[in-house]
């Protein structure tokens, strides 16, 4: 219902945008400064999009929608997006 | 041009063809949420008109209460696709609302508790079109849709009928809302399935 699940539903429409798994990848809330794996953020999907969200302020880090078309990405909630390589 | 067949002028409600392109019916009611639910203490909720010039109308709970309420019966179409028909509510009329509001705005930018948005010209609140809807099948409105209360506005998708609104700003330029920023289509008729940009 409106329960939320953990960032790792966010892999497979990130992987289709990036072609990477990105649920290890780090974020910053601009809301509140807490520090966040994907993986970890609240995200709701019984929404016309997705919506990730800060576990501890319910600040949005990341919005996802897929159009017939295109992917739409918002990463306005997070400072950086810091994505390990190699 | 051939004679209408029998029970063709007879809406058949539980037809598909009673239904906007590319919905589906549903009987129960999905709950759609893109974040927590707010909890808002009727003592403390309030409604705001807020006009291009800042000028600032509020409306208490009671003070909306108190207010001429109507009764709409009125499909409901999600952008996700399904549909349920003939919606029993009770609210106040947007043009209760805005009825002695002075403004030259165009557009209006809906605000709920919790944080969403949702944008729409002025004229789609206008002309018995739209409600501040508090009450949903005899009951008070449940939280998860939406209550204390709703904007209702069932000729567009639902996702512009703001769940927990808390006010209406009125804009001489549109301002797009949640979904309306991140490709869903800036006015949303289901009738012209009007879902993404460019549709
Ligand atoms: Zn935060």
């Amino acid at each position: 219902m409106t329960d939320y699940l953990d960032g790792n539903v966010l892999a497979g429409p990130l992987r289709e945008v990036f072609g990477v798994d990105l649920t290890t990848a780090g974020t910053r809330c601009v809301g509140c400064g807490q520090a966040a794996h994907v993986a970890e953020l609240r995200v709701f999907t019984d929404a016309p999009g997705i919506v990730a969200r800060c576990s501890g302020c319910d600040n949005v880090i990341m919005r996802l929608v897929r159009t017939p078309d295109a992917a739409w990405l918002d990463l306005r909630g997070t400072t950086a997006l810091r994505v390990p390589l190699g | 041009m051939a004679p209408f067949t029998p029970g063709f002028l007879g809406r058949d409600r539980s037809a598909d063809t009673t239904l906007p392109p590319g919905q589906y019916l549903t009987h129960d009611f999905p709950v759609l949420s893109a974040g927590p639910t707010p909890r808002i203490p009727l003592d403390r909720w309030e409604f705001t008109v807020m006009t291009e010039a800042g000028v600032v109308r509020r409306w208490s709970w009671a003070e909306l209460l108190a207010l001429p309420s109507e009764t709409p019966t009125v499909d409901l179409h999600c952008v996700t696709k399904w549909s349920k028909l003939s919606t029993d509510w009770e609210g106040v009329s947007l043009d209760t609302l805005l009825g002695d509001v002075d403004t030259a705005a165009d557009y209006a930018l809906v605000r709920s508790y919790g944080g969403y948005t949702t944008n729409l010209p002025l004229e789609d609140l206008l002309d018995g079109k739209a409600w501040i809807a508090y009450r949903y099948d005899g009951e008070e409105l449940p939280s998860e849709h939406g209550g204390p209360a709703r904007l209702l506005i069932p000729h567009l998708y639902l996702w512009k009928s703001a769940k927990w609104v808390r006010g209406i700003e009125l804009l001489i330029e549109d301002e797009p809302g949640f979904w309306e920023s991140l490709g869903y289509h800036n006015y949303g008729d289901p009738w012209r399935e009007q879902r993404y940009q460019g549709d």
